[in-house]
């Protein structure tokens, strides 16, 4: 009886949490602006995209008590599309046409991506997309805050090839089975190729979303590096599939110094739910870690935290900060300043104004968004993995590193142009 | 500097100890090779570490140690660690009053670590317990370089201990592999042919070919090397799919078993059966959460006390949704299916609002993490050991209490023949209950399995109710050993086929031999004989 009365108590109270909502959104619709996020907030993907939605809420909370954008408040509009990629077009058409936002900020998985794109073109929507990803396009309503492959994945395998990677010879290209580690893997096995390794020593696998059985791949790998030549392997798994295939790869014994495993979607807030102790010295690289020392991080990494006490997220004392965060955070920033300098939220405008807009970076760099292609200069971080779950740096770039969405590895891509097509 | 010692002292101290590995000496080490761990290059830290592996003294076990687990700090010029709340100069072992305020870790990559690891184990090699050694000469056995080989003779001379003598005969050979001499290279090739290892084959492989090997014999001795390795391997290999076919095996079948009771034998379209395993799943993660808080030292055994709980949560919710729901459907299908279906989605909505919607974290216990090397080149995790070993366990109990006792009699009687069964006496409404009860507690014991091996999240259950109802059909719907036989072959054909053509194509190639196998034989494997097929 007393959970029945609970959930009736608990429905009541959302639903007139919602109207609340509603009126106070329609009675202040004058002076505030609409700003919808579009994360997972279940299903394979919410392991990633949750803290998305957080550091978005975070960020707007930030902006508002500073006085909020051009004197108005922004006002958030949370959709869950539930890892269901036609749902996220769904729900951006709900978002840009019912809700009337001005400027998206969404998407984790390139299929979710690529599925709500149709919808921004037509309504001519404004995206901004924090995470890396495979390149291979170039959008107008679309600004890539997140990593092309060269700014992540080339150096990631440069590294592994240098002495101070461990010189390897043969590649394990993993990942799960959609468009990002496709192409992504595409890219790598030219540029593999490029530099002379042969197409016997390339082995490429993919998995199902949601897959939880590792154990025939991690016995393929083992077979696979035991064959005379320093082999690493390259994932591109992607959401929940991670625990269990990193706690498989404890348990079967593979350590970092054999066969390094460098994973490019995986950061911090995957590996809260794994015993980090057998994975110390694999590796990731990415554009931000929260280990990096410098005032902007620290100030960030505190907001996050007095924001998940102040939210009572759950394990709020025990949240962390990582890359694709980071890049919702700038993401906000720079729309909000691009905002600021078209005097207007009219899509068209902003983009215009988006070019060469600045902004200090917790990575300790100054990102830039690109004149021209829609993509931020970023520095790139090689980390490994900690006994406490965080990175250590053993390797960057001297500063950021401007995007190149269209891979010269990939054939007929020296003909594409490097700004979006205006229609 | 706190080293305040004439600068000749501190010279004749750094030959000493480069010169006269001092036993077990309190012995400051050289401040400059200290400080030279700190470098900004990897070859720099590497020459120091090797240098202060060589002098075998506490001391620089000490530092070596603080490196390796990220504890060697430095401060500007100091390089230092902490000795409790004290800070303590690396070199001279003198306090630092009052310590740094800003310091950061020194900078290891995996080159260095595995450069860190040989020269501690290197170090252990001479330690008084053999534990210790034999750990020490373990790790050798797969890392020693060409640097390492006066070390390795020198352990091997002094040790006595069979077992440890092996593995250093091993680590020796494999640093002598790129020895100038070619009777050197020879002899360690001829030992590691005993080795069972596919990283000793690896090693090996280069020694084949010519430009990596200018010696003949040499390279003869290598390919007969490799072949004696292989042999070996090949068969590791086979066991070790076949194992990892019985693990998913055993997983399918606790996900499968509490179904076999709902729908084989009451012939109950359960689609929130999922959701049950979730259940479970969820109530080991409610027990982790309590001992966490109220048990910590207990904390390693909090899966024992969640398996009553997760059958008991499972069974309730189990009856709690025959009693109010499928009860009032029995004998119309499709409305069972549809309302099941309902109720699954209300129990995760359930699910998201009480623990969230993101997966929620359930750690292995101590003594489930790892894995065990049954022989070279296999190592079975101990979560999936543990797991078939349950499996064992649940499906004992299920045919003790399906066969042994009177509720199992009560609901063999009520499967196959209700009117007659409630004719001589059997409560019937009552049994039905209990079995979807048992069905459902069953499946909860799944979902305490499932939580040590997957993600635990509303979702989870979705997952899995496709591979249940796969086994349940395949196996011959109303029978319990149908479904063991099903789930363990679904769970090697399935490994069988990831090894030969990946995850994706095998879920594939697996779904088709099970539709083709239905329309065959829709019986399934095991067909019931009586009168409860012909209804």
């Amino acid at each position: 009886m007393q959970t029945r009365r609970n959930f009736l108590k608990m429905t009541a109270l959302s639903g007139l949490m919602a109207l609340s909502g509603l009126a106070s959104v329609s009675a202040l619709a004058a002076d505030t602006i609409k700003v919808g996020i579009l994360h997972s907030l279940s299903g394979t993907m919410a392991i990633s995209e949750t803290a998305l939605k957080e550091t978005a809420l975070m960020t707007i909370d930030q902006i508002n008590k500073s006085g909020g954008v051009m004197g108005k408040k922004l006002v958030p509009v949370v959709v869950d599309p539930a890892s269901n990629w036609p749902l996220f077009a769904e729900k951006s058409r709900q978002l840009l046409s019912k809700d009337k936002v001005d400027v998206v900020f969404g998407c984790w998985t390139s299929v979710s991506r690529k599925s709500v794109l149709p919808v921004f073109k037509e309504l001519n929507g404004l995206l901004f997309y924090p995470v890396q990803y495979e390149g291979e396009e170039l959008e107008k309503n679309v600004f890539y805050t997140g990593a092309a492959p060269n700014q992540q994945a080339i150096p990631a395998v440069e590294y592994l090839m240098s002495k101070d990677g461990g010189s390897a010879k043969r590649w394990v290209l993993l990942g799960t089975d959609y468009v990002y580690p496709r192409t992504t893997n595409k890219i790598l096995r030219a540029f593999l190729k490029s530099k002379g390794v042969a197409e016997a020593d390339i082995m490429e696998e993919y998995t199902p979303f949601g897959h939880s059985d590792y154990q025939t791949i991690i016995a393929k790998i083992k077979k696979f590096a035991g064959e005379g030549k320093k082999t690493a392997v390259v994932s591109t798994i992607n959401g929940d599939s991670n625990v269990p295939f990193y706690k498989e790869l404890g348990n079967a014994g593979l350590k970092a110094t054999d066969v390094p495993v460098v994973a490019f979607s995986v950061g911090e807030e995957e590996l809260r739910g794994v015993d980090t102790k057998p994975l110390v010295g694999h590796l990731a690289a990415w554009n931000y870690f929260q280990s990096i020392k410098n005032p902007e991080n620290t100030k960030f990494i505190k907001m996050y935290r007095d924001w998940a006490k102040k939210q009572k997220l759950p394990n709020a004392d025990s949240v962390v900060t990582n890359d694709p965060m980071e890049a919702t955070y700038i993401g906000i920033h720079m729309w909000k300043q691009a905002v600021e300098k078209a005097k207007s939220t009219d899509v068209d405008k902003v983009i215009a104004a988006m070019g060469g807009q600045t902004f200090k970076a917790p990575s300790g760099f100054v990102a830039k968004m690109d004149e021209k292609n829609h993509h931020l200069h970023k520095p790139v971080f090689i980390g490994e993995v900690k006994a406490d779950g965080q990175f250590n740096v053993v390797w960057k770039t001297k500063g950021p590193v401007r995007a190149a969405p269209w891979s010269p590895y990939i054939p007929g891509n020296d003909k594409k142009k490097d700004v979006p097509d205006s229609k | 500097m706190t080293d305040i010692g004439p600068p000749m002292k501190r010279l004749l101290l750094t030959l000493l100890l480069l010169f006269l590995p001092a036993s077990n000496a309190f012995a400051a080490l050289d401040p400059a090779l200290v400080r030279q761990l700190a470098a900004e290059e990897s070859d720099d830290k590497i020459a120091a570490i090797h240098q202060l592996g060589a002098s075998a003294g506490a001391e620089a076990a000490k530092v070596l140690k603080a490196m390796a687990d990220d504890q060697l700090l430095v401060a500007g010029e100091v390089v230092f660690l902490f000795d409790g709340e004290r800070a303590v100069d690396a070199a001279s072992g003198a306090a630092i009053e009052p310590a740094p305020e800003t310091y950061e870790s020194i900078t290891v990559n995996n080159r260095v670590r595995s450069e860190l690891s040989n020269a501690l184990a290197a170090l252990k090699l001479y330690d008084p317990d053999r534990g210790v050694r034999l750990a020490a000469a373990t790790e050798l056995q797969s890392n020693a370089g060409i640097g390492m080989v006066p070390v390795l003779a020198a352990a091997l001379a002094k040790e006595s201990d069979a077992e440890i003598r092996a593995l250093l005969k091993q680590a020796h050979a494999q640093a002598n592999l790129a020895n100038p001499e070619v009777a050197a290279r020879l002899a360690a090739v001829e030992s590691l042919a005993e080795s069972a290892s596919s990283a000793t084959r690896g090693l090996l492989l280069p020694l084949l070919e010519a430009a990596n090997e200018p010696d003949a014999t040499v390279r003869k001795a290598a390919a007969q090397a490799v072949d004696a390795i292989e042999a070996r391997l090949a068969f590791g290999e086979i066991l070790g799919q076949v194992f990892s076919g019985l693990s998913l095996g055993s997983i399918l079948l606790l996900a499968a078993l509490g179904l076999a009771i709902t729908y084989g034998v009451m012939g109950v379209i359960n689609m929130a059966h999922g959701e049950l395993l979730m259940v479970g799943a969820y109530a080991t993660y409610f027990m982790q959460t309590l001992f966490r808080a109220y048990l910590p030292e207990y904390v390693d055994w909090y899966l024992l006390a969640a398996i009553p709980v997760a059958f008991l949560a499972a069974a309730l919710v189990g009856m709690l949704l025959e009693r109010t729901v499928i009860r009032r459907l029995y004998g119309r299908p499709l409305e069972t299916l549809l309302a099941t279906w309902g109720l699954s989605l209300i129990l995760i909505q359930a699910a998201r609002m009480l623990f969230g919607a993101q997966n929620v974290e359930v750690a292995n216990p101590v003594w489930m993490s790892g894995g065990v090397e049954v022989m070279a080149g296999l190592v079975l995790p101990w979560n999936r050991v543990v797991i078939i070993g349950f499996t064992l366990f649940v499906l004992a109990l299920m045919w003790v209490l399906m066969q042994k006792t009177r509720l199992g009699l009560f609901v063999r009687a009520v499967t196959q023949n209700r009117p007659m069964a409630g004719c001589v006496g059997v409560p019937t409404a009552r049994v039905d209950t209990l079995a979807f009860g048992l069905g459902a507690g069953i499946a909860g014991l799944g979902g305490v399995a499932l939580s040590q091996i997957a993600n635990v999240g509303p979702d989870m259950g979705q997952g899995y109710i496709v591979d249940s109802f796969l086994v349940v059909v395949l196996g011959g719907v109303g029978q319990l050993a149908g479904a063991v036989w099903a789930a363990l072959g679904l769970g090697v054909v399935t490994k069988f086929l990831e090894g030969w053509s990946g995850a994706v194509i095998a879920k594939i190639v697996v779904l088709v031999i099970v539709i083709i196998f239905i329309q065959k034989r829709p019986q399934g494997l095991f067909a019931l004989k009586g009168r409860f097929v012909d209804n």
